[in-house]
């Protein structure tokens, strides 16, 4: 039976997988001593229960057990590797690359960066949501210290060539830092292969809970540290303070544990639903994918109903599916997605876009009705679209001179 | 964000959708917004030259509930009523009929200038001079 409503925005937050929650809950009432009190067994316990994790972390992106730094979340892990990186290496070089098409915690992370001295260049992306690496290199600096291109878009899900992308940054001293929120439980993260220095991500963008999350710091070859950016009791080997969320850091490990068991069934059975999403709402008329298809996360589409508005779209069907739009009037700027804008989008075609991000929990029922409502509502709202009439009779829709507000 | 009854009833049942012949000398037509700024209405009137009056009324908006509700509001209120009652309909009676919250009150300023835009077409179609409204102030 079909459950309304349908849940397709996994690119936000995902459900908890219940077997999660089965690892976390005696942590929090019968465990629930502090990981850091050395001298009982309840911080044993707890000490013990967070090192498992740490290793269940670790072992998912291919990295020692202690360059996991936990985290309140990805947020936090991109303020503290990125500002962590400034501080510290402030006597190599102030200067940091990054990309316009950035999470908000890197992009306004670098704007204090600036405020505080520090040079950012920030890469344009091509058409397809990715950067040139060639602009890249030539970016480069003898003041560069830090790379920080994200894994994988939250909105349009373009994967970075991060390989490429580190081989330059090594190639000229430059440490890389990466944001791979969207990627890590997704596709294969490892840290070593694709030549990472820091990394940030989060438990709840794959089936583990809200609150936690963890800055991946490479000890070896080279070994990279971070200045604080909160004092205390000097906790995560001194580079991040406060009492450890244990049951969420239990919960997860647990994730990350299930996230290498599953991830070629969730890829095999999310990318088969996707794909069947994305050709159904291609027969609409002008209807366009939004980024790279071909470098992309299996879970993420973003398209395109041209002549449609996105928040009125989303009306038509938002009581029983959860969707994002790039539109902007689901937001209080009235600027529609900055993302899609620098894929070199018109305002109106990112206005008219529906972001979808499936999980392991989506189910071929829903993605029916999905292509169903959403269709209808497409087709339904252009019949009253005065843009879909005119391109309808063959008026050039950039030839009008409107009455910009 | 929620929206209220009104604005949803008027998105899931739009009254007067269409199109009127733009051609025709007892037609006003008026396009405003831009699709930039994810807001076009075009909102149509028909008038009796002999009597003033406004037979029917017929709209198209791309843009969000609100905008869509705002001006299939603004077509019920068109028809039956003369040009220069017309006239008299702005954009905060829309606001309190549909009860649009702050961020969405430029969907109710896009209808009545969208009004105002077809009455000055239909008066300057007819050899009337157009009618100078002050700027709005939301734009």
């Amino acid at each position: 039976m079909l459950k309304l409503p349908i849940y397709l925005d996994n690119n936000a937050t995902t459900p908890m997988d219940p077997r999660v929650l089965e690892a976390m809950t005696p942590y929090f009432l019968q465990h629930f001593g502090n990981a850091a009190s050395r001298n009982h067994p309840f911080g044993w316990e707890a000490e013990e229960a967070v090192d498992y994790a740490r290793e269940q972390v670790a072992k998912l992106i291919g990295a020692d057990p202690k360059e996991i730094i936990f985290t309140s979340g990805a947020t936090e892990a991109d303020n503290l590797g990125i500002k962590g990186i400034f501080e510290m290496y402030a006597s190599k070089g102030n200067h940091i690359i990054t990309a316009t098409t950035e999470h908000k915690a890197v992009l306004d992370t670098c704007k204090h960066i600036e405020k505080q001295g520090g040079e950012v260049t920030y890469l344009q992306v091509k058409p397809d949501g990715l950067i040139d690496l060639a602009e890249l290199e030539a970016a480069i600096k003898p003041t560069t210290i830090l790379i920080a291109i994200m894994y994988a878009n939250n909105e349009i899900g373009t994967v970075m060539p991060i390989k490429e992308i580190s081989a330059i940054a090594r190639k000229h001293g430059v440490l890389v830092f990466t944001d791979a929120t969207q990627a890590v439980g997704k596709i294969p993260v490892d840290v070593n292969k694709d030549g990472i220095d820091l990394m940030s991500f989060t438990a709840h963008k794959m089936y583990g809970p809200k609150g936690v999350g963890a800055l991946y710091v490479r000890r070896k070859n080279p070994r990279v540290k971070v200045t604080a950016q909160m004092d205390g009791g000097g906790h995560e080997r001194g580079m991040r303070s406060g009492t450890l969320n244990v049951p969420g850091i239990v919960g997860f490990g647990k994730a990350c544990e299930l996230c290498m068991l599953d991830m070629e069934a969730d890829t095999l059975h999310i990318i088969k639903l996707r794909d069947k999403l994305e050709t159904e709402l291609l027969k609409l008329e002008e209807a366009y994918v939004n980024g790279s298809r071909e470098h992309r996360l299996p879970h993420v589409a973003n398209i395109s109903f041209k002549h449609v508005e996105g928040e009125g779209l989303l009306m038509g069907f938002n009581k029983n599916i959860a969707l994002s739009s790039g539109s902007a009037c689901t937001s209080a700027s009235l600027e529609p997605s900055y993302v899609l804008k620098a894929l070199g989008l018109g305002d109106d075609l990112a206005h008219s876009s529906l972001r979808f991000g499936l999980s392991r929990f989506t189910t071929e029922e829903e993605i029916d009705y999905t292509i169903k409502a959403i269709s209808d509502t497409v087709l339904k709202l252009r019949e009253m679209s005065p843009l879909w009439e005119m391109y309808k009779e063959g008026i050039d829709l950039d030839s009008i001179e409107w009455a910009a507000h | 964000m929620a929206y209220s009854e009104k604005v949803i009833d008027h998105y899931q049942n739009p009254k007067n959708v269409g199109t009127l012949d733009k051609a025709s000398k007892s037609v006003g037509t008026g396009l405003v917004g831009a699709p930039e700024c994810g807001d076009v209405m075009r909102l149509q009137i028909e008038v009796n030259h002999e009597t003033g009056m406004i037979t029917d009324a017929k709209f198209k908006t791309f843009g969000c509930g609100s905008a869509i509700a705002s001006s299939s509001l603004a077509t019920e209120w068109l028809k039956g009523k003369s040009v220069d009652e017309a006239l008299k309909i702005d954009n905060m009676s829309i606001v309190e009929e549909l009860n649009l919250p702050p961020v969405k009150i430029h969907c109710s300023v896009l209808a009545e200038d969208a009004i105002k835009a077809a009455i000055n077409d239909y008066r300057e179609k007819n050899g009337m001079e157009k009618i100078k409204f002050e700027e709005s102030v939301i734009h």
